[in-house]
Order: C-alpha cells, then sequence, then structure tokens
C-alpha cells in the first residue's frame, strides 16, 4: 500500500526530473567517479587561486613591487633563465635523442645512468653542486689550484656566473626527462623512411633535415613550451643553489615570491605571481587548444 | 675505417654525458666516504675510505640529524599516502571521462590540463595561506593534498590517453551482462590498466619523495618534516656537517633510483605515451 502511494508521489516528479535535466544511471555513476578530483580541484585550486587573486587585488601592491630595487632584475633573470635555458635544454635534448637511438651496448648503459639526476631529489645534488663551486674549499677550485696555482673564480658571488651556474643545474635535473620523451618520438618515426633515404644516398645531415624534422618538430614545439611553463615555475634550482644571492642578484619570479613569503608579505608574494601571468597565460592557451583534444 | 670514426664519434658524446650525469652524484658519494678533513682537501678518492658517516647518520648521532629515521618515516608515508590517493582519484576520473563518456568529462579534463600547467612554485604560495586556514599546517595530510593536488592532473590525462586505446566492446558485452559501472571498474577496468597504474603511482611517488618546496612551507616541525626539510636547514647553520649532510642525501637517493629502475619499464612506456601523442 505504501509502496504505491510512494510511486504515485514519484512518477511525476520523475518524469519532470527526465524532462528537466537527463540524468542517466551512467551519467550518476560519472559524476560519482568525478567527485573525488573535482572536490581536490575546488578545495586546493580554486580557492587558493580565488584567494591569491583576492589578496593580489590592491594596486599599492603593484607600486610597492616596482619599487623594490631587485624586482626588475628578478623580471629579466626569469626571462633569460626561460629563454636561454630552455632553448639549449631542448637543442641538446634533440641531439641526445639521436645519440641514444644508437644499438651499442654502452649507449644503453648510459642512457639507464643518464636517468638518474631526474630520479633522485633535487636537493642533496644541487646541494653537492654547490659545495663543488665553494671558493675556498671546493673540489673545482682546489683543482684550478692545484693545477695552475691561481685561485678560481668566486663562482657563486658572481650574479652573471651564478645564474648561469643556475641554469645548468636546472638543465642538469631535467634534460634527461626532455631527451626521454623526444627519444619516444624518434622511435615511433617509421623505420623504413631512413631506409628509403639511405638507398637514395642521403646524409645524417639530410635524413635528420628531410625525415626527423619534419616528424619531430611539433613535438619539439610542444615540449619547449611546456619546459618554459615548468620553468617559470623552478624554485630548487635557484634557491639551492645561490639563495638568490649575491645581494639578492639572482632571483627568478619564483625564488622571489617565496621570500616574501617568508618575510611575512603575503600580498606582494601574490603580486610577484600575477605579474607572472603575461607571460605563462598566452602559453598555457596555446598548450590547452594543442592538448586537450 | 668509417666504423672506427663512427666508434669515435659517439664516445666522443658519450664520455662527457657520463661525466656529467655523474659527477654531481660522484661528489656526493665521495663525500660520504670521506673523513672531515680529507672530504675539504678536494682529492677524487679519499686515502682512507671510512664508512663512519654512516654510521653517525643511521645512529643519529649528531643534533641536526636526531630524528633522521623519523624523518624518514614521515617521507615514506607521505609519498605512499600520495601514490595511493593519486591513483584512486586519477583512475576513478579517467574512467568516468574515457569509459562512462559521461556529460562534463571533457570539462573535468580541462580542469586537471588547466591545473597542469600552474607553475608548482606558483600554487605553493596560496597552497600556504589555503592549508593555513584549513588548520593543516604541520599535519601530513597537508603535504599529502598538496602533492595530490598537483601529481593528479598528469595522471588523469595519461590515464585517460591509455584507457581510451581498451576496445569499447568490452564495456559494452561487460554491461549487457548486467555489470554496474562500479563493477565494470574494478572488475575489468582496473585489471586492464595496471601497467598504466604502476608508471603512475610511480610518478606520484617519487614527486612526493623528492619534493622540497611544499614540505619546507607546509611542515616546520621538527618532527613532522620530511627529510629534505631537515637537509635544507643544514643551510641555516654556518659550521654544517657537509659530509653528514652528503651522506643523509646519498641515503636519500638510493629509494627513488632503485624504485625508478624497478619499473623503468612502465616508467618509459607509460609517461611518454602521453606527451608523444601531444
Amino acid at each position: 500500500m505504501t509502496a504505491t502511494a510512494a510511486t504515485a508521489i514519484d512518477t511525476p516528479a520523475r518524469r519532470q526530473r527526465r524532462a528537466g535535466f537527463a540524468l542517466s544511471p551512467r551519467q550518476v555513476w560519472g559524476l560519482l567517479f568525478t567527485a573525488p578530483y573535482v572536490a581536490v580541484f575546488l578545495g586546493f585550486v580554486v580557492f587558493p587561486v580565488g584567494y591569491a587573486f583576492w589578496l593580489a587585488g590592491s594596486p599599492r601592491l603593484y607600486v610597492e613591487l616596482a619599487d623594490d630595487p631587485i624586482f626588475l632584475r628578478t623580471v629579466v633573470n626569469t626571462l633569460v633563465f626561460l629563454i636561454v635555458a630552455i632553448n639549449v635544454k631542448m637543442v641538446i635534448a634533440l641531439f641526445l635523442s639521436g645519440f641514444f637511438t644508437q644499438k651499442r651496448w654502452w649507449v644503453r648503459v648510459l642512457a639507464v645512468l643518464f636517468v638518474l639526476p631526474w630520479a633522485v631529489p633535487s636537493i642533496p645534488t644541487i646541494l653537492s653542486v654547490r659545495f663543488m663551486l665553494n671558493p675556498e674549499w671546493g673540489v673545482i677550485n682546489t683543482l684550478i689550484f692545484r693545477l695552475t696555482g691561481d685561485d678560481g673564480p668566486n663562482w657563486l658571488n658572481d650574479p652573471t656566473l651564478a645564474l648561469t651556474l643556475s641554469m645548468a643545474v636546472h638543465i642538469w635535473k631535467s634534460l634527461p626527462f626532455w631527451t626521454l620523451i623526444l627519444l619516444a618520438g624518434r622511435l615511433a618515426i617509421p623505420h623504413e623512411l631512413y631506409e628509403a633515404a639511405s638507398v637514395d644516398g642521403a646524409g645524417s645531415w639530410h635524413r635528420f633535415r628531410y625525415i626527423t624534422w619534419p616528424s619531430m618538430s611539433t613535438l619539439y614545439v610542444t615540449c619547449t613550451l611546456l619546459s618554459m611553463i615548468f620553468t617559470v615555475g623552478d624554485f630548487n634550482s635557484v634557491y639551492l643553489l645561490t639563495g638568490g644571492g649575491p645581494a639578492d642578484l639572482t632571483h627568478v619570479l619564483a625564488t622571489l615570491g617565496i621570500r616574501y613569503l617568508r618575510l611575512d608579505q603575503v600580498g606582494l608574494a601574490m603580486a610577484t605571481i600575477v605579474c607572472a601571468l603575461p607571460l605563462i597565460l598566452p602559453l598555457v592557451f596555446f598548450m590547452m587548444k594543442r592538448l586537450s583534444r | 675505417m668509417r666504423g672506427v670514426s663512427t666508434e669515435a664519434a659517439l664516445l666522443l658524446v658519450g664520455i662527457p654525458v657520463l661525466l656529467w650525469t655523474l659527477i654531481p652524484i660522484y661528489h656526493m658519494f665521495l663525500f660520504a666516504i670521506s673523513p672531515k678533513d680529507a672530504a675539504f682537501s678536494g682529492q677524487l678518492w679519499p686515502e682512507h675510505p671510512i664508512l663512519r658517516n654512516f654510521g653517525i647518520v643511521l645512529n643519529q648521532q649528531h643534533h641536526f640529524l636526531y630524528n633522521f629515521w623519523r624523518q624518514m618515516w614521515n617521507s615514506l608515508a607521505i609519498s605512499c599516502a600520495t601514490a595511493v590517493l593519486t591513483l584512486l582519484i586519477a583512475s576513478a576520473a579517467a574512467f568516468a571521462i574515457s569509459r562512462l563518456r559521461m556529460k562534463g568529462g571533457r570539462l573535468v579534463m580541462n580542469l586537471a590540463l588547466f591545473t597542469y600547467f600552474i607553475p608548482a612554485a606558483f600554487l605553493a604560495v596560496p597552497m600556504y595561506k589555503t592549508m593555513g586556514m584549513y588548520g593543516l599546517l604541520n599535519n601530513d595530510w597537508a603535504l599529502v593534498l598538496a602533492m595530490v593536488t598537483v601529481a593528479s592532473p598528469y595522471a588523469i590525462w595519461i590515464l585517460r590517453q591509455a584507457s581510451d586505446k581498451l576496445p569499447v566492446e568490452l564495456d559494452e558485452a561487460a554491461l549487457i551482462d548486467g555489470a554496474s559501472p562500479f563493477q565494470l571498474f574494478r572488475m575489468i577496468y582496473i585489471p586492464l590498466m595496471v601497467p598504466s597504474l604502476i608508471a603512475v603511482g610511480t610518478y606520484a611517488l617519487l614527486l612526493a619523495w623528492n619534493e622540497y618546496l611544499y614540505a619546507f612551507l607546509l611542515l616546520s616541525r621538527e618532527t613532522a618534516i620530511t627529510l629534505p626539510v631537515a637537509l635544507g636547514n643544514f643551510l641555516s647553520a654556518d659550521d654544517s656537517p657537509w659530509e653528514l649532510l652528503m651522506t643523509a642525501g646519498f641515503i636519500y637517493a638510493l629509494p627513488p633510483a632503485a624504485i625508478y629502475y624497478a619499473f623503468r619499464k612502465y616508467m618509459s612506456s607509460g609517461l611518454t605515451a602521453g606527451a608523444v601523442k601531444g
């Protein structure tokens, strides 16, 4: 009796729901399965980012930021880091991906070792580099002194040299990853193309120019842009090697933001990040278009 | 003759690559096996290699290292929790997007991709403030949740690409047999996705184990921090025992290297597949 009544009441409502926004059981399951991710996204992306923009809303912050003498230097450093380090890294990765296609036992062993910098934690390895560069007791200057009798340069005390070394550390750390990606791209090129080319007597440059590059160029550009987006957020390579020094001259936007945060100037920290948006948003939109198909 | 010159050219690339890759790691190892004074003399191999530094670190005999095992445990617990949560969240989302073809799946995928493109150091600042509001600072869960947020977008993307390749007929057959989507997920989808799940799980595990920035922002109590934060704290003192720092760092680098090599096969095919398509 109650069951019939319930059905009688339920039916119009259910019918209305079907007509309004049809939720098939499949759709309900879909929502259930995506709910955990959506919850993470709302709680730890939307809310923090919204809060960040709210904190960074005051124009006064940008005036203060622009007045900070290290800000302009930081922006320049970030641009240099992005343009120089990424392009050097990607060209080397492209070259090495070709090297690692060679079928030799020792090349295979080397490929296995080559991934180590990427797999191990940054902190001990970057600190190891930092210590090698110590002007008094570091191994590099000790060797220079032993071989030439002269004191080596004070590596991390020269802003240009220190930034260059930070870029080198960045390359050391992330080169293996991009080399592997480009290697996978090379291995996907049909081998018949190369066989046909060698029948035609094409040299290695021609094989690269007319077969490898045309099939890889899209991937190469995608990787370069992705790497740029990620590198804007590379905190470790600069912070652990130079700490932003000497005299705060080697900061990039990522380390500057964290520096303000540590000084309890959250508004400035957020404003620093907002200043990086014109740099990364175009890249992000381009990548979204390319990857979300 | 031509063969010889090719070989020489290959070696001319290979030897610098080998040196470039291994020198910082070798330098770390060299410090770990050298007595303090020998480490500072710039020798390429100590005259009397010792294991005493390992003993000091493992027995927590220096005030920088009183909580070494506790901090190792924190790293382990946090990275395992991150891997498990990332796998659950990402495989469920990828299943809904790719197999159930739910409405709005594309939107969820795009949100995830968008998150993937937020530079990690930039999200760290608002994340720190947010965790403070949630009352999670100095709680291991803060780091776990932050790492899940960072790891899951890439995980969803990789898993979606892999599951798009599974034949549709499989799902249809199971659904006709009366399986619910949950049974389909548990009995068919998960077993077929094991190789990609291993790749993604390893990725999340290594990401959390190696993380420094988020760990040092979110955790600060001596017994709550992970080992990278403890290593970073060595920098604050002028008379830091560098040989112990390098020893502890070397020990800390061993598990991720071992895990990477154990799952290398899955990693390179699983993680590069997604990127190549782009």
